[in-house]
């Protein structure tokens, strides 16, 4: 599904991705770890297209298909989507009309017709309760004044509502309590399909507790270093990078 | 003839045409001196530095309009708020038209400024408060001296008024180029309460110079919530005066939402005359082309424990210039003053441009004074996250543009007026915001 080539990225003339290197098919969970700054966050947004990064070198193929050219939204209409680390509060418009909108947006791409109010209405009220969020969340404006979990969570249900075929979680699980990343994953995990594929980048192996990978990989320095199972991430978690960067030397 | 000496010299024939008491006879004629004098404001005038009249005196403008014209209700129904029950005072090229109006003398006066100016009942009301606040700058003057017609709204002690009055002003441009002095006096008295919505709507593209002067007084423990709304063709400009007297505990609002006319300057004054008085002043401008809007506010705290706030929201597109000038002045008596000033703005386009100049004048020592300006673009992460869930990016800035003026609406308080506000915000972004209105 998604198939990355040696992909180098940065802001003006310096490189933050170095050659990644990434193959991601239906059905599959992939976990992205790596200290901070390794590039974690800059490689999904390079993915979703934000225009900031120029691309270097190197290709992203989604379904086959270069997408390296094609502005966030039309990769949003192919079947991307992006969690935010951090959400961006919008005042004035509701969580509801948000998604309305972008559930229409990604309609009219499609050459559809706007979705049925009361379709509409039915499935917010499904995903909501998915989430368990309640009725006067979703008339809040969005992300405004919302707590970390609650963006979260909001991210979560847009996920859920947009239906999306490779879903980046760019770590979801910060800013969640216990009992809110059970929730979330629960709802990740509902999703999962053989049809769609999911990105989980974290920091912590604490949400692939939840959200069980097949791949676990470590970037650092821009680079993918280390690719194993979920044990490889129990083994971070324990003994922390520097064995990692060590090995990287040694090679 | 220039303008100017053009309306000098009919200020003589317009003397013997009307029949006033000779109290507002003399302040006519002081009016018209001033006017004669100072003329019409130049851009070497500090307060009109960046906004010129120049294009707008050029025209040779129809003073007083030969016939009576009027139009059909179903062509300007649109321009009322009509979902809703409502008193009309409606104006038609500057005169009182009773088909479309619908007035009131019932417990308070929803009437005439012609028949307050002329009618003994009224006399008492006139001399206490016509033109006792508004200033003697040149163009007030000018509106001073031709005052005649316009809405006149008398709202006795402890009184609510039940809906809100629409004013209209509509010019039919059957005049090539026309010129309208409305003049309005509000007065709301003790404990009452009043919501108006005011609105100068051009049917055509022909010029039409609008100089307004609106006179509002809110006595002890009043509440006033006034809405302009100004959305005319690219032919009307419109100069609006609006002088406001608070006295203790009053509650004044004004809200102005500025999306097109060819240029329109609001001179907003508040005096604060007595304590606990808070004042209101929120706006937003959306325009494009060569349309310009200028905010020139003043607000006057005389008495202590007072608060104002301040909040000017601007989206300009194309070639397009606004202005905001927003004077605070705190005097010696004023302490525990609270004044707000924000006034934040984005430019669409490059050649867009914006003048913003905050201007703070503080003679007590114990108050709470804060202003704030920005200029921008829309902010690029927040442009990425609604791309990321598949918006366009037409769609995409029209929502930000949305949310960065929405907060200015939360506070207008007539549901049917705010959701045609945002349907106006929207149909001017240009996009259909796909919300439930």
């Amino acid at each position: 599904m998604l198939q990355i080539k040696n992909l180098h990225a940065g802001v003006e003339e310096t490189d933050i991705l170095k050659g990644i290197n990434l193959e991601v098919k239906a059905g599959e969970v992939h976990a992205i770890m790596g200290p901070n700054g390794s590039g974690k966050s800059t490689l999904a947004s390079v993915i979703a297209g934000k225009e900031e990064f120029d691309v270097t070198q190197g290709n992203i193929y989604f379904e086959s298909e270069d997408i390296a050219e094609l502005a966030p939204e039309e990769r949003a209409h192919k079947g991307i989507f992006l969690s935010f680390q951090y959400p961006v509060e919008i005042p004035g418009v509701s969580v509801t009309n948000f998604i309305k909108t972008a559930i229409n947006e990604n309609r009219k791409a499609k050459g559809l017709e706007d979705m049925p109010a009361n379709e509409m209405l039915k499935m917010i009220r499904e995903k909501a309760e998915m989430f368990e969020m309640d009725r006067k969340f979703l008339s809040r404006s969005l992300n405004e004044g919302f707590s970390g979990g609650e963006k979260k969570r909001n991210e979560i249900f847009q996920l859920a509502m947009l239906d999306p075929k490779l879903a980046i979680l760019d770590e979801t699980d910060s800013g969640l309590d216990i009992d809110a990343l059970r929730v979330v994953a629960n709802g990740v995990n509902k999703l999962k399909s053989n049809k769609n594929a999911i990105v989980v980048i974290t920091h912590y192996q604490r949400l692939l507790d939840h959200i069980v990978p097949d791949f676990v990989h470590v970037l650092m320095d821009g680079k993918i270093v280390k690719t194993g199972t979920k044990e490889l991430a129990y083994e971070l978690e324990e003994r922390g990078y520097d064995w990692i960067k060590e090995e990287a030397k040694a090679v | 003839m220039s303008l100017k000496d053009k309306l000098v010299s009919s200020y003589l024939a317009f003397e013997d045409y009307i029949d006033a008491d000779s109290h507002i006879h003399e302040i006519r004629n002081k009016a018209i001196k001033t006017f004669e004098n100072s003329g019409f404001p130049t851009k070497k005038e500090e307060a009109w530095k960046y906004t010129s009249l120049n294009s707008i005196i050029k025209e040779d403008y129809c003073i007083f309009p030969k016939k009576e014209n009027t139009v059909e209700f179903k062509e300007v129904k649109k321009y009322f708020l009509h979902e809703i029950d409502t008193y009309k005072i409606v104006f038609i090229d500057g005169v009182y038209n009773s088909f479309l109006s619908e007035t009131t003398h019932d417990k308070v006066d929803v009437c005439l400024m012609s028949s307050a100016l002329s009618k003994p009942k009224y006399k008492a009301v006139v001399e206490n408060y016509f033109n006792k606040i508004a200033k003697d700058d040149s163009l007030t003057s000018l509106n001073t001296a031709f005052a005649k017609e316009g809405a006149y709204i008398f709202i006795p002690k402890h009184r609510e008024v039940e809906k809100p009055i629409e004013i209209i002003n509509f010019a039919t441009g059957n005049e090539a180029a026309l010129l309208l002095q409305p003049r309005n006096l509000i007065v709301v008295e003790e404990n009452a309460h009043v919501q108006i919505i005011e609105r100068h709507q051009s049917l055509t593209g022909n010029a039409v110079f609008t100089n307004s002067v609106t006179e509002i007084f809110a006595e002890k423990n009043s509440s006033v919530d006034f809405y302009k709304v100004q959305n005319d063709n690219n032919g009307a400009s419109l100069i609006d005066n609006t002088f406001i007297s608070q006295k203790d505990g009053s509650n004044v609002s004004v809200h102005t939402f500025s999306f097109g006319g060819k240029l329109i300057r609001n001179n907003l004054n508040f005096y604060q005359k007595g304590e606990h008085v808070n004042s209101t002043l929120k706006g937003i401008t959306i325009i494009e082309d060569k349309q310009h809007v200028d905010h020139n506010t003043l607000v006057n705290h005389i008495e202590p424990n007072c608060e104002s706030h301040q909040d000017y929201k601007g989206i300009f597109a194309g070639n397009s210039t606004g202005v905001f000038n927003g004077r605070i002045i705190v005097e010696k008596e004023a302490q525990k003053t609270d004044a707000f000033q924000q006034n934040n703005n984005i430019l669409i386009d490059d050649k867009a441009t914006i003048n913003s100049k905050p201007q703070l004048e503080i003679f007590a020592d114990d108050v709470k004074c804060s202003h704030g300006c920005t200029i921008g673009q829309l902010d690029e992460e927040a442009m990425f996250y609604l791309q990321t869930r598949g918006i366009r990016k037409k769609e995409a800035q029209a929502l930000l543009m949305y949310a960065f003026a929405s907060n200015v609406l939360e506070s207008v308080k007539i549901p049917e007026l705010k959701a045609r506000i945002t349907k106006l915000i929207a149909k001017k972004i240009g996009v259909n915001l796909g919300f439930n209105l």
